[in-house]
């Protein structure tokens, strides 16, 4: 009985019918892919990508070099150095953050009492070097300054639920 | 003894103990903000609660004394809450800048408040803040952290002996003030900032500098002066950013002068960091060898007499050993450790240190100080003598003063005379004060640098101890002759014969000619100019100070800090030291520079390791061989130092006149500077 039903079947070409059925169903379904580089996925707003030292709206720094994202990097890929600035207030001098050592894991991002150190939305700044890996804190502010629309939104979208 | 009952462990403890002390006895840690160990009871903060049986309500028990059968409770839940609402009040006022506070990581109010602080804050009204107040160059003060402990008020009035801390108003305006803006005239002002239990007073050239959780910590000893107070050198990367200091309660307890403290700085400014050599005139940088080789070049055909050496005042006991055994393998009798031309009698360890001991000064019950400043060249050994002061009560520790009228001893002493023939009537019984030394039980002497850095020094120090015999300040079970030293290297230089040996010439011997080759060990306190035009001069150091700037070869050295070192302080305590950081550039260990040398002129020294090295070092002298402790010698045999000459009846002069500025260290740290204008020159500030 089994090696009549096999037979038909195989004459029949039911196998290549069920496969071809499943590509016009596919056919009719929304896409999944997309053009990268010109299309992007939905991103959330707790997304850690690369990371950004903000300002306050009248354009002061908001890192006070309280070094307690650096003393929590897991990776220890996070280092300060501070002094007094000229008008008494503790200011770092270098903030430098080797991502290459980084983690991503968002922890500077959860000590930081000042919402300064941010992981923003940027996950594009592969580098051709290994050297222009290591930001400085030049860097992190410029990433803040492009970015701190879009990180004042994410921050905004996440805080009810901190 | 008293049996009290802590949490159901009986324990026994000394009448009149406060109940605090009984818990740490159980082993029970009571939160504390205002009660310290070494200051008075002040029961202000109310953090110390307990629950005490059939008391009505909580007690502070700082202040609270035991009584026979007492049971104490500690870990009630009415303890909790009471603390848990102590601490509610204490943090209405108090600021939420941890992240900007020097303190943070280090603060008792932090790791109270994650214990027995709430998640959040009820209080809902304006907060108050304090006006920041100007307590000079060294302590920074944040007045709106303050949570009003009043330890800061209490330490300057009774360890430091400045009463210039004060409180005003009550309540939630009480404000801890200095009155006036004028910065703390004190030399033990630095520990302020250990005391305080809150960020409200900080350490002002460690400002914002680094977070006590990066720091490394290494014990070392203090060189700054002879007490040889016991401090711990925090580290990050290179860099020693401070100096804390240990307790040792035989040496100075929990306390450090600022000179010690304040003057790491003064590590990275100003270093030698490479070898240089001389020529035509001008000095060039070089290697290690070609500096050997040129003073090998120098030092060939020169007789062993025609060479010579001086020790520095921050040498380590190792480097000078090894300087010795140099000068001896050369052939040379002239070595002096005595820079500054003081005078010892060396037949015996007693006539060159401090016989009583920092910790015996609690013991006597009169002092006679005879050219010394304490205040100036031992702070940590003068709050002793202020401690045993308050302790006698009035008029229960006389104190004598012979020598330059100064400011402020911070305690109550007779100015008896200004130069040596005050001793003279001392001995024969017509000043007063004789009287007051033979009454006494315990007296003690204390000899200052201000009397042994003159041509009469030896009999000085001779009539000095004979009036110590016959006051009965030396007898059998005490020994209350003492020699104030000032320079950290001084003792262990004496211990091992750093003196000139026969037919050796002495340290200004050495620089008005007498020798052709001289070896500085980091000697830096005389006017270079001294030194004649045709002495080739080596300078071992640390710093660029005036004798490098003399000197035709440089051999870069280490600090204290960047050697593992046996230091020997005033009383004659061997103390050990650990290297806390690398030595800058090509500068090296002073005994491996010494011994590297000594193979290049073909007499090599016998240690390759630090060990042997240590080995040799209790070989000359046993008492390296016990590191900490002291040995009772009894003094009453001892016939006494041999005198010599007449005492010229010139006043005692102060062994320096710039607290601030007295060693190469110093000299390079820029809050040292700043002290200095501001302490000691301060006319000079207001003239700009």
């Amino acid at each position: 009985m089994g090696y009549l039903d096999r037979t038909v079947r195989s004459f029949l070409l039911a196998e290549l019918v069920a496969g071809m059925g499943a590509t016009l169903r596919a056919f009719f379904k929304p896409k999944v892919t997309i053009n990268y580089p010109y299309e992007k996925g939905p991103l959330s707003p707790r997304f850690r990508g690369e990371h950004a030292l903000r300002r306050y709206p009248n354009g002061e720094e908001r890192c006070i070099a309280c070094k307690l994202c650096e003393a929590t990097c897991p990776a220890e890929a996070i280092t300060i150095e501070s002094e007094p600035r000229d008008d008494g207030s503790r200011r770092t001098t270098r903030y430098d953050i080797d991502m290459t050592k980084c983690i991503y894991c968002g922890l500077c991002e959860e000590a930081c009492p000042v919402d300064a150190i941010v992981e923003g939305p940027n996950y594009e700044f592969a580098t051709e070097t290994r050297e222009e890996l290591m930001y400085n804190k030049d860097k992190l502010l410029a990433n803040g300054d492009r970015w701190e629309s879009v990180l004042a939104r994410r921050l905004e979208l996440d805080a009810p639920y901190r | 003894m008293v049996k009290v009952t802590v949490d159901g462990i009986v324990v026994d403890v000394p009448n009149g103990s406060s109940a605090l002390q009984a818990c740490e006895a159980a082993g029970k840690e009571i939160p504390r903000f205002c009660f310290h160990e070494r200051l008075s009871v002040a029961g202000n903060c109310r953090m110390c609660l307990v629950q005490v049986v059939r008391a009505p309500k909580p007690v502070a028990s700082c202040g609270f004394p035991v009584a026979e059968g007492m049971e104490i409770l500690t870990d009630t839940e009415i303890v909790r809450k009471a603390r848990r609402a102590v601490m509610e009040f204490l943090l209405i006022n108090h600021p939420l800048d941890c992240p900007i506070c020097d303190q943070g990581g280090e603060c008792d109010l932090q790791d109270q408040a994650f214990g027995y602080g709430a998640d959040h804050s009820r209080y809902q009204e304006a907060k108050r803040a304090v006006k920041d107040k100007y307590l000079g160059p060294l302590v920074k003060t944040v007045m709106t952290r303050c949570i009003q402990c009043t330890r800061c008020i209490r330490f300057a009035t009774e360890i430091a002996g400045v009463p210039e801390l004060g409180a005003v108003s009550r309540g939630e305006n009480m404000e801890v003030t200095n009155y006036v803006e004028k910065a703390l005239t004190s030399e033990l002002s630095g520990n302020l900032i250990d005391i305080c239990p809150v960020g409200a007073l900080t350490s002002k050239p460690y400002a914002f500098t680094a977070r006590p959780w990066e720091l490394k910590r290494t014990d070392s000893i203090d060189v700054s002066d002879a007490v040889g107070a016991n401090i711990s050198l925090h580290v990050r990367g290179s860099a020693v950013l401070r100096a804390v200091p240990r307790v040792n309660d035989a040496v100075n307890e929990e306390w450090l002068a600022d000179k010690g403290r304040f003057s790491v700085d003064g590590l990275k400014h100003r270093r030698l960091d490479r070898p240089w050599v001389r020529v035509h005139g001008k000095l060039q940088a070089v290697s290690w060898q070609d500096a050997f080789v040129a003073i090998g070049r120098r030092l060939d055909g020169v007789p062993g007499d025609r060479i010579g050496a001086i020790a520095g005042d921050l040498c380590d006991a190792e480097s000078l050993l090894a300087l010795k055994d140099l000068m001896t393998a050369l052939g040379s009798p002239n070595i002096d450790c005595r820079q500054d031309g003081a005078e010892y009698d060396l037949s015996h360890r007693a006539y060159y240190t401090f016989g009583t001991s920092i910790a015996g000064i609690e013991d006597a019950d009169a002092l006679l100080i005879v050219g010394a400043i304490p205040r100036q060249e031992a702070p940590v050994l003068n709050a002793r003598i202020r401690k045993r002061f308050l302790s006698a009560g009035r008029g229960g520790f006389p104190i004598g003063l012979i020598g330059a009228p100064t400011a402020d001893p911070t305690y109550k002493a007779d100015l008896l005379g200004e130069g040596p023939d005050v001793l003279a009537a001392l001995r024969d019984g017509t000043h007063p004060f004789a009287e007051t030394l033979k009454a006494a039980k315990k007296p003690m002497i204390i000899v200052g640098h201000g009397a042994l850095m003159r041509p009469d020094a030896r009999a000085i120090l001779a009539s000095t101890w004979a009036l110590a015999v016959e006051t009965g300040a030396v007898a059998a079970g005490w020994n209350g002759f003492n020699v104030l030293h000032r320079a950290a290297s001084r003792v262990a230089g004496l211990d091992l014969g750093l003196v000139p040996g026969k037919g050796g010439r002495s340290a200004a011997g050495m620089m008005s000619g007498g020798v052709d080759v001289l070896w500085l060990l980091g000697a830096d306190e005389f006017h270079t100019a001294q030194i004649g035009p045709q002495t080739f001069v080596i300078y071992q150091g640390h710093h660029g100070d005036a004798a490098a700037a003399r000197a035709d070869v440089i051999l870069p050295g280490a600090t204290y800090a960047e050697k593992s070192g046996t230091y020997v302080n005033t009383e004659g305590r061997v103390q050990r030291s650990f290297r806390a950081i690398m030595p800058p550039g090509d500068a090296r260990e002073d005994w491996r520079i010494l011994r590297a040398f000594s193979e290049v002129v073909g007499h090599t020294l016998p240690y390759d390791t630090m060990e042997v090295l240590r080995e040799r070092l209790a070989t000359v002298n046993p008492v390296f061989r016990v590191i900490g402790g002291l040995d009772a010698v009894d003094v009453s045999v001892l016939p006494g130092p041999a005198g010599g000459g007449a005492v010229s009846p010139v006043p005692f002069r102060p062994v320096f006149d710039d607290y601030y500025q007295t060693d190469p260290i110093c000299r390079a740290s820029p809050t040292m500077g700043e002290c200095s204008r501001i302490y000691v020159h301060p006319r000079t500030v207001a003239a700009e």
